[in-house]
């Protein structure tokens, strides 16, 4: 597929900001349990979610760019019962008010009991939000990872590993970033979320590999054979049917040498993984540089992350335009 | 239930582009707003096309065939690309299983082209929406046109009939002879589109002519003479008679 610059910013940034809430939110429980020290809620959850806020506003006008009529967007939400990108349509708003509401919340102190837990635990509207907004953000990352699940004969994207992914590479560059963003804001939660991170990190890891390990080893369904349904094993295509390009010859592959793809691979497998764990590691004990480092070390990783994404799975469609003339 | 659809006879299909101009010319004029070409004179040419007639060749020198592959919307039965659109769009038509694109509630987010294993949908790069092959929609059941006249351009425009178009589910219909008695096929079964569009494989054209068949068979009165039989080149009873 070509790799659209639009949808690997919206999903590498809707990712990190999904995983940032997770880690305030993760934080918060903790801290509620008498398990990490009470940090500022002001600065640390309110200014946590409205960075988080930032990166999903960013991430959704990115993927307007996506859209050949975006004045028509709105229609999206239509068809829930059936496409997965309809309900991420939905669920990506949704998911953005209740971080605003919970940043809101954090911000003005707005912390009356709720209801008591068997445990004498005091509930607050904080803590209703951040159980909505962790549904929402699992939910999301479903939702997105799914738009290409989904697609069973883009049999590099469809499988479990997909959505485990999505999670997993948005769930530790959000932690990374909650890791540098503690340390100016809450220092004695670094070592926890920068821990977390790492261990996301390794996670992904793990994934991803299997993911790269599952792909270089498919083989495909679809054949020349099948394409045209005609039995000989060997078959040539001529012509595809016309000199110029068109959108089938421009939408289904990403033009780049092999050299190109093989490069961005291994980048992304350093600059995603090693790399940052290496400076969390290091910046455990709260140096902000290594862990913004961290932080951006490993976005640029998952964007070409998301670029081979894209760039590796091979449309059966382009077995019919394999030859101009 | 009824299924419109095409068949496409390989056998027949001599590659000579005429539905694919045809196609060009009949919905590029419609009411749905044209297909847009870019940079139509200057080096680098493209535009919207629903319809593309491809050629492969098959087997290797000197014992190959060249086939030419006209390649279209399929219509398919159970269509991928329909669900995944967010605005419904994309829709199949109860009434005779043609696959649509609603042009005034796309958004061109470009999904149910991702979703077609075909590469079927092209996005129109001047009105920036999705676009696909209608079946001549606007044709077949356009009333002020002759009968004759009410079918997909392609069909209408291919010299050679390889072309057909009817509906597939009724059993009697040309297009379901046809798939039926000359082994009629759709293309990648293995994703289970079902589409409804068939190709009918190339055949060989063999006669075989029995010995028979070379002797006039209506003449008895040569058949029953006296042995040893006359020779093929003596006069039989209807070169001599006039009966």
């Amino acid at each position: 597929m070509h790799p659209a610059f639009s949808v690997i910013f919206l999903t590498t940034l809707i990712g990190a900001a999904q995983g940032l809430f997770l880690a305030l939110f993760t934080a918060q429980s903790y801290a509620a349990f008498k398990l990490l020290p009470q940090p500022d809620a002001h600065a640390f959850y309110g200014q946590g979610s409205f960075l988080a806020l930032l990166l999903l506003v960013a991430g959704l006008a990115a993927s307007f760019f996506h859209l050949g009529r975006p004045e028509r967007a709105w229609r999206s939400a239509a068809m829930w019962r059936t496409s997965w990108l309809s309900r991420e349509v939905i669920v990506l708003p949704a998911f953005m008010g209740v971080v605003f509401l919970y940043g809101l919340a954090h911000w003005f102190d707005w912390h009356p009991v709720l209801m008591t837990l068997p445990g004498g635990l005091p509930v607050d509207p904080t803590a209703m939000l951040g159980v909505a907004g962790t549904l929402l953000a699992f939910a999301l990352f479903v939702c997105t990872a799914m738009i290409y699940a989904c697609l069973k004969f883009l049999r590099e994207w469809h499988s479990p590993l997909t959505v485990a992914n999505y999670i997993l590479l948005g769930g530790a560059s959000g932690f990374t970033l909650a890791a540098a963003f503690a340390s100016q804001t809450a220092p004695e939660l670094v070592s926890f979320l920068a821990g977390w991170a790492a261990i996301i990190t390794l996670l992904g890891l793990v994934s991803r590999g299997a993911s790269l390990y599952r792909n270089a080893r498919l083989k495909p369904k679809s054949t020349l054979q099948t394409a045209i349904g005609i039995k000989h094993p060997r078959i040539v295509q001529k012509t595809q049917g016309f000199m110029g390009g068109s959108f089938n010859t421009r939408e289904f592959f990403h033009r780049q040498p092999v050299a190109v793809l093989r490069g961005v691979k291994w980048f992304f497998i350093v600059a995603g993984f090693p790399v940052p764990l290496l400076l969390l590691v290091f910046g455990m004990q709260g140096a902000t540089g290594m862990l913004a480092a961290a932080f951006i070390v490993q976005y640029a990783g998952l964007l070409a992350e998301r670029w081979f994404f894209f760039a590796q799975a091979n449309h059966p469609q382009n077995l019919y335009y394999q030859c101009i003339a | 239930m009824t299924q419109l659809a095409l068949v496409i006879d390989l056998n027949v299909c001599v590659g000579c582009q005429a539905c694919v101009t045809s196609c060009k010319e009949w919905n590029t004029s419609g009411s749905a707003g044209p297909m847009g070409d870019q940079n139509p004179y200057g080096a680098d040419p493209t535009g919207t096309f629903f319809n593309r007639v491809q050629t492969f060749e098959v087997g290797e020198f000197p014992n190959t065939e060249t086939v030419h592959f006209p390649k279209s919307c399929l219509h398919c039965e159970d269509p991928p690309c329909v669900p995944v659109c967010p605005t419904g769009a994309s829709y199949k038509r109860k009434e005779d299983g043609i696959v649509l694109v609603n042009y005034d509630k796309c958004i061109g987010c470009k999904y149910c082209s991702w979703a077609c294993p075909y590469g079927a949908r092209e996005l129109d790069e001047q009105q920036k929406v999705m676009k696909k092959c209608t079946l001549c929609v606007d044709r077949i059941y356009d009333m002020t046109m002759a009968e004759e006249d009410r079918k997909p351009s392609c069909v209408k425009a291919c010299p050679t009939s390889a072309r057909l178009f009817g509906d597939v589910h009724d059993p009697d219909s040309a297009v379901s002879i046809a798939i039926r008695e000359s082994g009629g096929y759709p293309l990648m079964p293995e994703w289970g589109t079902h589409p409804a569009n068939h190709y009918l494989p190339r055949r060989k054209t063999r006669i075989k002519i029995h010995e028979d068949e070379l002797e006039r068979a209506d003449n008895p009165l040569k058949v029953d003479r006296q042995l040893p039989k006359p020779a093929m080149s003596e006069p039989t009873l209807d070169d001599v008679t006039t009966w």
